[in-house]
């Protein structure tokens, strides 16, 4: 008798699904990025508008995520041929070489482990999925655009800074903030440690409220 | 039946000889047994670049894993002055 596998799709601290993909720079696994952070995003279809917009905007922040050890991967269920001709296309016309590796998803492998084909917009073809994912290869931010909005690279930028953030000084971060703004301290755990809250030199709203700058 | 398509790989070319890319690796552990971060170091391409590129050259017989680190082999030896 088969048995029935239900598959599980990526979950926020979930380490994300390894997976072996021909891409435009050769084969690559998923394990390849570990030690680096990765924006692995999806996208519709080659030569088509908003998809053509969105490569040209990760090309312009490549450099920042560069700086912040983030390299970037792009997917569709195009061919690698297509791939090709596509960023050729796009830096011939628009003047703007398209640096990142893209995964040609052919048969949907990687699409299906992450989720990536959303049936009531398309049954074909990828939406705009961005995951990224740690030097651990856990998945820490999914975002999902439908097919016609275009994905907004400040805010890519910004979930990676707030996610560093976070890992190397031990905070969150609080609604819109960008790096330089207060951060929020951890809430106490112990009715100890939120009577001792207010007095620890932070700007306290109250007990479970506080931000400090870094 | 639809003919088989040939990929080409950064690192081997379809005739099994390697490209430039390919080269720059292999020059890497010319002088020993590396990691893919040192040989990232030496060749400034990026660590998974590298990490795939050593594969490709293992199975085109040029370089050799022993345990975390990368040889070249007698083939890939040669291949590098």
């Amino acid at each position: 008798m088969e048995e029935n596998t239900l598959v599980g799709l990526p979950l926020l601290g979930g380490k994300a699904p390894d997976f072996e993909a021909v891409t435009t720079q050769g084969t690559l696994r998923l394990s390849d990025f570990e030690g680096s952070w990765l924006v692995l995003f999806s996208h519709p279809a080659d030569f088509t508008p908003v998809c053509t917009t969105e490569f040209m905007a990760f090309s312009e922040i490549y450099e920042e995520l560069k700086k912040r050890n983030t390299e970037l991967l792009g997917l569709s269920v195009d061919s690698v041929s297509s791939h090709i001709a596509w960023i050729r296309n796009v830096e011939e016309k628009m003047g703007v070489k398209i640096p990142f590796p893209i995964i040609a998803d052919l048969n949907k492998e990687v699409s299906k482990k992450f989720g990536m084909i959303h049936p009531a917009q398309s049954k074909t073809e990828t939406v705009r999925c961005v995951f990224i994912i740690d030097p651990e290869s856990k998945v820490r931010t999914i975002l999902y655009y439908p097919l016609t909005t275009g994905r907004n690279m400040k805010e890519i930028l910004r979930i990676i800074d707030a996610l560093q953030t976070t890992d190397k000084h031990k905070v969150a971060t609080p609604a819109n903030w960008n790096p330089g703004d207060p951060v929020v301290v951890p809430p106490p755990g112990t009715t100890e440690q939120a009577e001792e809250r207010t007095k620890e030199g932070y700007d306290c709203k109250d007990w479970y409220l506080c931000f400090k700058k870094l | 039946m639809l003919q088989e398509a040939v990929i080409a790989l950064p690192c081997v070319s379809p005739d099994g000889k390697p490209t430039k890319s390919g080269i720059a690796k292999l020059s890497a552990l010319k002088s020993g047994a590396s990691t893919p971060k040192a040989v990232a170091d030496i060749t400034g391409h990026p660590l998974f670049r590298v990490r795939s590129g050593l594969r490709e050259l293992v199975n085109a017989g040029f370089v050799k894993q022993v345990d975390d680190k990368y040889q070249l082999t007698p083939e890939g030896d040669k291949l590098v002055p």
